[in-house]
């Protein structure tokens, strides 16, 4: 399958994701911000980084390029989207996921490795085993999870919740497991539909078997196989 | 040309982080009687004469706050 990557001014993580992609076998190519062409793309990557530079809100500004525009149609038609780290800001920002991402709760950026329990959901881009564990890493400012309260359980009834911070064991601390904050300890989530995912973890970056561990691979092949499935 | 100034703050409910953090700080240098902080953003506007408040809000829905997680408040600047 062929990913597009799209590429915002200040965007940092597009290479991990192509990089990523090939490790797969499958076939990754860059889309610049101000292209409204994405035909020949199975899925569409909107990766990591600070795009223009965060201003405003993160993602506020991005969600008003005009290859925006295009991907909100491609998701509307059912195509597969992902948004990591700041691209689940923009996908936010835009609409295509419920709620939004505050500052970090203790106002530190945070830079390390996290563990994700998956929960049961229809998301597309995760078909590992609900209450499989997840080592990858986060690496953000703004990663607090907010929504309200009936979003939340909406969320919850429809099976949107897609990953969560845990601890190393999978069990939840006593005051939360989430390291930014997050609401109910949300680290992923997707829409109705299940085509598009957010999530503040950077699978992309344990794809390689260079790196040690192959976590992240998991949310690229499920997307890669269910392709397959529906032809 | 018109002013306006715009008030960004978070909707109640919604944890300000900066601000609590303000907060404790402040009640740590001995400001005991502080109970609450809550910090926000402050946008001056100048836009042609004539422009009508509805369009400020509108450019506060769409761009300058998140109606997800903001409340804004639009006051014109009167001129001296």
């Amino acid at each position: 399958m062929r990913f597009g990557v799209v590429i915002f001014p200040g965007s940092n993580c597009e290479q991990d994701v192509i990089h990523a992609a090939h490790i797969l076998g499958h076939e990754a190519d860059f889309v610049w911000h101000g292209d409204t062409d994405l035909s020949g793309f199975d899925a569409i990557v909107l990766p990591g980084g600070f795009s223009y530079g965060d201003y405003i809100r993160c993602g506020a500004v991005a969600r008003f390029s005009p290859v925006m525009a295009e991907v909100v149609r491609f998701a509307e038609r059912g195509g597969p989207v992902i948004g990591i780290c700041n691209g689940f800001q923009i996908l936010t920002e835009a609409h295509l996921l419920p709620g939004a991402l505050l500052r970090n709760r203790g106002l530190k950026f945070i830079c390390r490795q996290a563990t994700l329990r998956v929960e049961e959901s229809a998301c597309q881009w995760m078909d590992a085993a609900p209450g499989t564990l997840l080592r990858i890493p986060i690496n953000h400012n703004e990663g607090n999870y907010i929504c309200d309260p009936d979003t939340l359980a909406r969320m919850e009834a429809s099976g949107q919740i897609v990953l969560r911070y845990c601890e190393s064991d999978g069990s939840r601390a006593e005051d939360g497991s989430a390291p930014n904050g997050a609401l109910d300890d949300i680290a992923g989530i997707c829409n109705e539909r299940g085509n598009v995912f957010g999530l503040m973890p950077h699978p992309e970056r344990v794809v390689d078997p260079a790196v040690g561990i192959t976590d992240g691979a998991v949310v690229f092949t499920s997307i890669a196989r269910r392709l397959a499935e529906v032809g | 040309m018109a002013r306006f100034q715009i008030f960004v703050t978070y909707k109640k409910g919604i944890f300000d982080p900066p601000g609590a953090t303000a907060e404790r700080a402040l009640v740590s240098l001995g400001y005991d009687e502080v109970s609450s902080v809550k910090i926000g953003k402050f946008i001056q506007l100048e836009v042609a004469d004539g422009t009508p408040q509805e369009r400020v809000a509108e450019m506060c829905g769409k761009l300058l706050a998140n109606p997800v997680i903001e409340d804004f408040r639009i006051e014109p600047v009167e001129e001296a």
